[in-house]
């Protein structure tokens, strides 16, 4: 390597705006030459994929469970199925990682809630859950206390466990039939959110013994991710093509809507760093939000995804996992144009350099436009149109109501205000 | 008198026992008991100040002593308590800053924009760091710049060149030196951007490329037609010579790569390195660019000027000057069919123009013998000079030095714009008269082309010391080369860019009014602000003569409604007589009195 002597008069130096822009632009082209998100298809099960969990202990592990009741432990590193366990009979509906990562818990159509070790059984032992609880009604979501031996599952009602016993230490219930998903806070770990099938979303404080709040909506959600750095702050997927996400405090109205899919948002997942999330659609399409957008900033798609029923961001921030329909896990990059591996301190100057760039020259018109670029199957892209005009007619229809009516009478509602029907304290 | 040694040693362990605490003294204060013995007095006085003084330092002790804690702990503690006597960064001189300021005032904004205003103030901090880092780094570069200085009542510019280049080491003294082509002169030259190369074209066919430190000959081929100018690409592998018909373009071993016809009569060249365009004047009064890294014209313009033989770059906004006959210098850029500035410069035609590396001063030398300096940014002329002989040749260095030519003389001259010149800094005289005249990058270097070859003359001081390895290194590489050439071909600026402010591509893009109405228009389907269309009069032979119209006009206006005015006051009549009468008959009949009106009160 040569001795290279800088002199960093701007004379020496002239177009320095100009050049940063041809600059920021050829980063903004190469982003979008690299941007190859697609990693590897994760096959082997004989149904749609259910559910998955990420290891609370291990990067490289990865659990899923498929429509047809069994569950695969992968190693990611190898791309490979490490475990193949035939949890339950029916469907495996949910799936959780003890927090200190040595058992799991599945719960199935089967009415069932089992505990099993994360150790493979020696050769020729059989596979053999740790636990199982024999419930009256069937469970249909699951999630873990982060510190504590206690679980909680929904399904007729909300129900908190200790692992110790056999019956649950408290239930709770709110008018309603059935619940779809229930998570636990990882910040605030006492309190929980479910959604229930009244288009509901209802709160819990595990250390009361009824429900905080609930916040009624005008389409039903079917699930909720707690942001991991703000405990205040969910977001929820919901049946109406939008994520909501909520100030657990003001629940009146969302903080932001969340738009871009086409059909019903099936699962959502945050990042850990807690700016992003991922959501799973109906649609075919993974898309990932910047926590206070309201478009997303990336949208994955293959020819041969299916619906995405469950999604997963590692804990290591830099992968996606979806499982879909056609019983394929697949692995995306959460950064799309990412190199992956260790990067050369110059190399990471140099990316580093350019992210600056683009950063800075974002809003020129011609940058933003190559920035903004995502190709879209040819189904989606003709549904975003139709939603569009759509809501430009519904949108027209409204003023023209206005115009046509006595001053007042019809007043403006705000896109926030006007998926919130109630809520009740 | 207590030295500082001693203060330190009271300072070390009796604070606690109250007794009266003094900071250590220093080298640098002004100890107020110095000149004690001389007056009593004043003395006295100054004790008594003291003392007042002590008595608040321990009202303050505490307070003192948490500050003194709270103080930043840079540079090191020595250990018997003395604190860094230099405490913080180096300062940086004012002159240094000033020189790395950008002109990117934000504007604060009005509005409660928390998030914008938290950007902005981030990126301004950024920026400052920057400037001062870069600033800081300025004291630390290796070489410096200085003037040929002579004796006491010595003209610098009576020094000859072989005296210079006796007194100089000797690398520096073979750097004069003078080439005799007496065959094929006159001679143009041009530098390569780092300043190593060297490219001579003579009237006559001669073309020679040579790295004219080591005066190794690269290429040396005779074209057998007329050579109008010659000019470097963007490495030393490429040049392009401008002859008699046809644009070439020739490398390094003298093979021609490219005859581009749609580049007729070329007389002058400019190669703008960032942009990678070769722009050319012509004799047919075309300003053509090429595109060099695609070869592609990128636009060519008719200036409808005639002969275009003078030319020179802004390299601070790669803006073309030329210079025409009737006196006038013209701004050119690539995106514009007409000129963005014309300059009426001088009475006759121009000679020769040039523009310094800063953008901000032109020098125009013309017909009517005159040198002019030009504020080209406000347009505006600041200095004029005299030369009896005229120059026909300018050329300005790194560093600001111009070097014109007159005849077979080259002057040299310092700070032409700054203050009135009255004397050349350096002069020398060439055997034939002067055809080209160009300053090499980097080096102390004047390069002379004339009708008997080519002289290299010494000027101290005109080039920059410093070079900056990552732009134009005299010194690269072939790898660092290639590499270099690969990074500038990515950066290359498109020519929609060009502009005379370089900085306005960061610049707000504001809606203009058009925009606006645009806007207007299309929302509601009409354009309010459009005139009447012109419908013209229907006229009947006879009946157009100003007092018939007139009467005309009268006749009709009150025709239709004369009608109708004389009903509505005929009905107004019977209405206020039918009132009338109505009145009447209540007066008649409220005349008389009733039977109960004597009860009134």
């Amino acid at each position: 390597m040569l001795k290279i002597p800088r002199n960093y008069d701007p004379s020496l130096h002239p177009f320095e705006l100009s050049r940063e822009y041809t600059r920021a632009l050829n980063a903004t082209k190469l982003e979008r030459v690299f941007a190859k998100p697609f990693l590897s298809s994760l096959d082997g099960h004989r149904d749609g994929v259910n559910c998955l969990a990420k290891h609370t202990r291990s990067l490289s592990t990865l659990l899923s469970g498929s429509c047809d009741g069994v569950v695969k432990v992968w190693n990611l590193t190898k791309r490979e199925c490490v475990r193949t366990l035939q949890a339950h009979e029916g469907f495996v509906r949910g799936m959780v990682v003890r927090y200190c990562g040595s058992s799991f818990f599945t719960i199935g159509d089967d009415k069932t809630i089992k505990q099993w070790n994360m150790e493979a059984p020696g050769y020729g032992e059989e596979e053999e859950p740790l636990n199982t609880i024999l419930g009256k009604t069937v469970f249909t979501g699951l999630d873990h206390h982060q510190k504590k031996g206690v679980f909680a599952t929904c399904g007729q009602q909300v129900d908190i466990w200790d692992e110790q016993r056999s019956t649950p230490i408290r239930s709770f219930s709110w008018g309603v039939d059935s619940f779809s998903s229930v998570r636990f806070n990882p910040v605030e770990t006492e309190l929980l959110g479910s959604c229930a099938s009244d288009r509901s979303i209802v709160l819990y404080d595990m250390r009361e013994s009824t429900p905080l709040k609930k916040v009624i909506m005008t389409m039903r959600t079917n699930t909720l991710c707690w942001n991991p750095m703000e405990a205040y702050f969910f977001t929820c997927a919901n049946e109406d093509y939008n994520l909501y996400t909520y100030d657990m405090r003001y629940l009146e109205k969302p903080c932001k809507v969340h738009m871009d899919h086409v059909s019903a948002v099936l699962d959502v997942d945050y990042s850990p760093t807690g700016l992003e999330f991922v959501s799973a659609s109906f649609d075919k399409t993974v898309r990932i939000f910047p926590k206070d957008a309201g478009h997303s900033r990336e949208v994955y798609h293959t020819k041969r995804m299916q619906h995405v029923i469950c999604i997963k961001w590692s804990a290591d921030n830099k992968y996606i996992l979806s499982g879909s329909d056609e019983m394929n896990i697949r692995l995306w990059k959460a950064n799309a144009a990412e190199k992956l591996g260790v990067l050369a301190p110059r190399e990471r100057e140099a990316v580093n350099y350019s992210q600056k760039l683009k950063e800075k020259f974002q809003h020129y018109p011609q940058i933003k436009r190559i920035a903004r670029h995502r190709h879209l199957p040819k189904n989606i892209y003709h549904q975003r149109n139709e939603l569009r005009v759509m809501k430009e007619a519904r949108r027209r229809k409204e003023t023209n109501v206005r115009k046509h009516s006595k001053p007042g009478s019809v007043p403006v509602v705000s896109e926030k205000e006007k998926h919130v029907v109630s809520v009740v304290d | 008198m207590a030295s500082p040694g001693e203060a330190d040693v009271n300072a070390s362990h009796v604070e606690g026992k109250g007794k009266k605490k003094q900071p250590p003294a220093r080298y640098w204060q002004e100890l107020p008991d110095k000149e004690k013995g001389e007056n009593k007095d004043e003395g006295q006085v100054e004790q008594q100040q003291e003392e007042k003084k002590k008595k608040e330092q321990q009202q303050t002790q505490k307070a003192k002593k948490r500050k003194r804690d709270e103080r930043p702990r840079d540079g090191k503690r020595v250990i018997s308590g003395k604190s860094d006597p230099f405490p913080g960064p180096v300062p940086v001189p004012q002159d240094r800053m000033q020189k790395f300021k950008r002109n990117d005032n934000i504007r604060k904004t009005h509005r409660k924009h928390y998030k914008l205003k938290e950007i902005i103030t981030r990126s301004a901090d950024a920026s400052d760091m920057a400037q001062k880092q870069a600033a800081r780094f300025d004291i630390l570069l290796p070489e410096d710049a200085g003037f040929l200085e002579g004796d006491e009542d010595e003209d610098t510019c009576t020094i000859s060149q072989e005296d210079i280049a006796d007194a100089v080491d000797i690398t520096s003294g073979a750097k004069y030196f003078n080439l005799k082509l007496c065959q094929f002169g006159p001679y143009r030259l041009d530098y390569s951007r780092t300043g190593r190369h060297l490219l001579l074209g003579g009237r006559r066919g001669h073309v020679a490329c040579l790295d004219w430190q080591s005066k190794q000959l690269m290429c040396e081929i005779n074209v057998m037609e007329s050579v109008n100018d010659v000019k470097w690409l963007h490495t030393e592998h490429m040049y392009a010579v401008a002859q008699k018909k046809w644009l070439y373009i020739y490398d390094s071993n003298g093979i021609e790569l490219h005859c581009i016809r749609k580049f007729n009569d070329v007389l002058r060249m400019q190669f703008l390195p960032y942009h990678f365009l070769l722009a050319t004047a012509s004799a047919t009064g075309f300003l053509q660019y090429l595109d060099v890294s695609v070869g592609k014209e990128v636009a060519a313009i008719c200036t409808k000027t005639g002969r275009l033989d003078v030319m020179c770059q802004n390299p601070h906004n790669a803006v073309v000057h030329l210079g025409h006959t009737n006196g006038t210098v013209t701004l050119w850029s690539p995106n514009q069919k007409d000129a963005l500035v014309k300059m009426l410069c001088h009475q006759g035609g121009v000679r020769s123009v040039a523009v310094d590396k800063t953008g901000t001063y032109m020098i125009t030398s013309g017909m009517d013998k005159k040198m002019k300096v030009f504020d080209v940014r406000a347009f505006k002329p600041l200095r004029s000079y005299f030369l009896p002989a005229g120059a026909s040749c300018l050329s300005l260095s790194q560093r600001g030095l111009l070097s014109a030519a007159t005849g077979d003389v080259v002057q040299v001259y310092r700070d032409v714009w700054s203050t009135p010149v009255t004397k050349p800094y350096m002069a020398h005289r060439v055997r034939g008269s002067v055809w080209g005249l160009h300053f090499c990058p980097f080096e102390d270097v004047l390069g002379v082309g004339h009708g008997e070859g080519f002289t290299s003359m010494l000027v101290p001081g005109a080039g920059e010391p410093n070079f900056d390895g990552l732009d134009a290194n005299p010194y690269r590489s072939a790898k660092q080369r290639q590499e270099w050439e690969v990074k500038a071909l990515l950066e290359k600026i498109q020519p929609e860019l060009i502009t005379l402010d370089p900085t306005e591509l960061g610049q707000i893009d504001q809606t203009t009014f058009e925009q606006k109405h645009q806007v207007r228009v299309d929302a509601l389907g009409f354009d309010p602000l459009a005139k009447e269309k012109f419908v013209p009069k229907f006229k009947k032979k006879g009946r157009s003569s100003a007092g018939g119209v007139e009467r005309r006009k009268k006749q009709v206006a009150h025709e239709d409604q004369r009608d109708v005015i004389r009903k509505t006051v005929e009905d107004r009549r019977k209405m206020e007589e039918e009132r009338k009468k109505m009145e009447e008959k209540k007066g008649a009949l409220s005349s008389k009195k009733s039977a109960l009106e004597r009860f009134r009160k």
